[in-house]
């Protein structure tokens, strides 16, 4: 049986974290990430064991969802850090359309967080050892794990890095302009951690492949024409919306972390039930449309 | 006109200076970033002490600016704010430990410079793609927005408007243009500097509307003699300001040094920003100082009156709501008797850089950071009373101790030699810590 990716997340996570606090001048008190940490994993036991009981208690996503609020959620309260983690990680179970979360927890987190103006991202606190060692790890973890889901991480990098030096190009700028602006940590974060998300990605590869543009293009929409930052977190956060009708479109099996699996693309009509945290939630059966058009019919047979 | 001839066109925020030139060369820029939503007002100021025909500055700006958008300020507002936040050292007196801190304080360093300024004339322009969208004189200089097509042709017609451009200059250019930016070129008006009787040039004040919240640093850098040193002001509503695509951290505070220190603070203050730029590898900008205008603890300077951040450019104060200002050498004030709050955050940023370690340009974010920094440095004075309780004898070995910390505080920070500063400070080195026996030196004793 393949391990478990999240274990080495988590191992990335506080790796990294631990680093961040100690050499890298990170804006996050060791009591707040403590008291973020804490508050998520309490937040998923409530949620799961408490007053909804629906399955067992697993920290795992819960303890990823914390360790990455630590990594790049900076507020001067301690309330609202909480706050952010109550939300980050009570919208996987508030959230839902179709029997799965919405959104990928820690970054619907972070966005709300950022809309009360109170709480902001550092993306540039990065430094280049910082960069290139979680580069490693992160290319290491698609090895060591075999993650099933890297495709959209691969994909999202990709589009993201054509765009960003296709503009740098356009405009005759020097190669170490769109270089520079690639090595950061918090895109890193971002392709590994948050946009990987298999339960909040959409079912097929080809579905994938297409959220991986839109996320890339809307990013670079936000940074290079509305001139705004945290480009990645409101594009991820407004194109997970897009999620249930790119499944609708492109469907394929559903991702549990008990079977990791690519996600093949399923029959035209298709039953299937959901397992674990879903139990509840789900309505078991879906059908899908039988008659998809030309395009995603040839994006499936691509996939 | 012929004096117009060859004005070196300096490129704001640095600045590049043609080989004949050197001699003006000027290694440190002062900036102030007034900044709320997306309404920015610029002001740069430079110590230019050349040849006022001899240059010229060029400024890639998100609009074409009317008249009213552009402003002479008044250098001493600048001189102001650097005084307010420089890195401050404090001083304390040991109580007698058998029976404790008033401080006063003296200031840093300032920094120093930038320069500004431009020249050309109106030509036949069109041809080259270049449209002047407009020109003015304000105060002692004549201003020209240009916007151009062809990076080549800006580039032309600025060498045949007696522009000296460097090599290189051009595909920096050209992404500007792409990117629709408009350049603000200013010179000296000689005639009007004559007039107005000032000795100095003043700063170059520019208020627009846009969502870009940087500072193009990059024309800067394409000729650039070593590195250059930028100082940024940066005034808010809501919190500290930060870059977001280089680091941006925070200087070491809060040391204890060696007395000596007192009469060498500029010096200090050198070596120990260049020691922390070459511990970061010179890829960060550095905090200086992040705090609420309206009050200071201690205060290096008066805090800046609202008139005074009027006059820089912050839009949003109430004129009415002057709050007192808090006065130099004050400690800190009861909570009631604290200024009122001006809403106006101030995030001083230092920089030293060159195109091979920040290749782009610097882009800002504000963040929602309240909390107060400062650079400060502690100078603690000895008690040197004869009493002779056991307090005493505790406190003047503990004294000892503290003397050896402060001097390898100092090595640490500044990368001086630690024997230098012990000598200076007249203090013995400690005695080597006797290496502890080896195992088997334990077992035959004899």
């Amino acid at each position: 049986m393949k391990p478990d990716p999240r274990h080495y997340q988590i191992a990335v996570l506080a790796a990294l974290l631990a680093y961040g606090l100690t050499r890298l001048d990170f804006e996050v008190t060791r009591v707040q990430a403590v008291a973020m940490l804490t508050t998520a994993l309490l937040t998923q036991y409530l949620c799961t064991r408490g007053f909804l009981a629906t399955s067992a208690f697993d920290p795992r996503s819960a303890l990823i969802s914390g360790l990455s609020l630590c990594l790049l959620l900076r507020t001067n309260s301690l309330e609202l850090a909480i706050v952010a983690a109550v939300v980050t990680v009570g919208s996987k179970f508030v959230i839902r359309i179709g029997g799965k979360h919405l959104f990928n927890p820690t970054n619907f987190g972070i966005v709300v967080m950022l809309i009360t103006g109170h709480a902001w991202v550092s993306p540039g606190q990065w430094g280049n050892v910082a960069f290139f060692a979680l580069l490693m790890a992160c290319l290491g973890g698609l090895v060591v794990t075999r993650a099933a889901r890297s495709d959209v991480t691969l994909s999202f990098l990709a589009f993201y890095m054509g765009l960003v030096f296709g503009r740098s190009l356009w405009l005759g700028e020097p190669m170490s302009i769109p270089s520079h602006r690639l090595q950061s940590g918090a895109l890193l974060l971002f392709s590994f951690f948050m946009i990987s998300d298999p339960r909040t990605t959409p079912d097929s590869r080809p579905g994938r492949i297409l959220f991986a543009l839109l996320v890339a293009c809307g990013a670079w929409y936000v940074q290079f024409r509305l001139f705004r930052t945290n480009g990645l977190l409101w594009s991820l956060a407004a194109c997970s919306l897009t999620v249930p009708l790119i499944n609708r479109l492109l469907p394929g099996r559903r991702y549990e972390w008990s079977r990791p699996g690519i996600g093949s693309l399923v029959p035209t009509e298709v039953a299937y039930e959901t397992t674990g945290s879903d139990r509840r939630s789900s309505r078991g059966v879906r059908v899908v449309a039988s008659h998809a058009p030309g395009l995603l019919r040839f994006l499936r047979i691509q996939g | 006109m012929c004096a117009w001839s060859h004005p070196t066109l300096l490129a704001f925020c640095g600045f590049y200076v043609s080989k004949a030139d050197t001699r003006l060369f000027n290694k440190a820029s002062q900036v102030v970033l007034v900044r709320s939503d997306d309404r920015t007002v610029l002001t740069m100021a430079n110590d230019f002490k050349g040849d006022l025909k001899e240059f010229a500055v060029v400024v890639p700006v998100p609009t074409v600016l009317q008249r009213g958008q552009i402003h002479v300020g008044n250098k001493a507002l600048i001189d102001h704010l650097d005084a307010y936040s420089a890195p401050r050292l404090v001083e304390y007196f040991d109580e007698n430990p058998c029976a404790r801190p008033l401080y006063e304080l003296s200031r840093a360093a300032t920094p120093a410079a930038m320069r500004a300024d431009a020249a050309l004339e109106r030509n036949a322009a069109k041809s080259l793609g270049v449209t002047i969208e407009a020109q003015y004189t304000v105060g002692e200089y004549d201003i020209l927005i240009l916007s151009a097509q062809q990076s080549s042709g800006l580039e032309i017609w600025l060498r045949d408007n007696g522009y000296r451009i460097p090599a290189g200059a051009s595909s920096v250019l050209s992404s500007y243009i792409k990117q629709n930016l408009k350049f603000f070129v200013a010179k000296v008006n000689l005639k009007e500097q004559a007039k107005l009787g000032f000795s100095m040039l003043r700063p170059i004040q520019v208020a627009y509307e846009s969502p870009k919240f940087m500072l193009p640093i990059r024309l800067g850098t394409v000729n650039a003699d070593g590195t250059q040193e930028l100082f940024i002001y940066a005034l808010t509503q809501r919190g500290r300001v930060e870059a977001t695509n280089y680091r941006t951290v925070k200087l070491p505070t809060g040391m204890d040094l060696p007395l000596y220190v007192k009469d060498r603070f500029p010096d200090f203050y050198r070596a120990m920003f260049s020691q922390q730029v070459k511990k970061e590898n010179m890829s960060t900008i550095f905090t200086e100082y992040a705090w609420d205008t309206s009050w200071c603890d201690p205060c290096a300077a008066d805090p800046l009156s609202t008139e005074e951040l009027q006059q820089l450019g912050v839009f949003w104060l109430n004129p009415s709501s002057d709050p007192t200002p808090a006065r130099a050498n004050q400690t800190r004030l009861p909570v009631a008797l604290q200024p009122r709050p001006q809403n106006v955050f101030l995030t001083r940023l230092h920089v030293r850089y060159d195109g091979a370690h920040f290749p782009e340009d610097l882009v800002f974010q504000e963040t929602a950071d309240r909390t107060n920094f400062q650079g400060r440095y502690v100078l603690r004075h000895a008690w040197n009373g004869t009493d002779t309780c056991a307090a005493a004898a505790r406190y003047r070995v503990e004294l000892t101790q503290r003397r050896e910390l402060e001097a390898q505080n100092l090595a640490l920070l500044t990368g001086w030699s630690v024997t230098d500063i012990r000598s200076a400070m007249k203090i013995a080195s400690p005695p080597a810590t006797p290496t502890p026996a080896t195992w088997w030196q334990r077992i035959w004793r004899d």
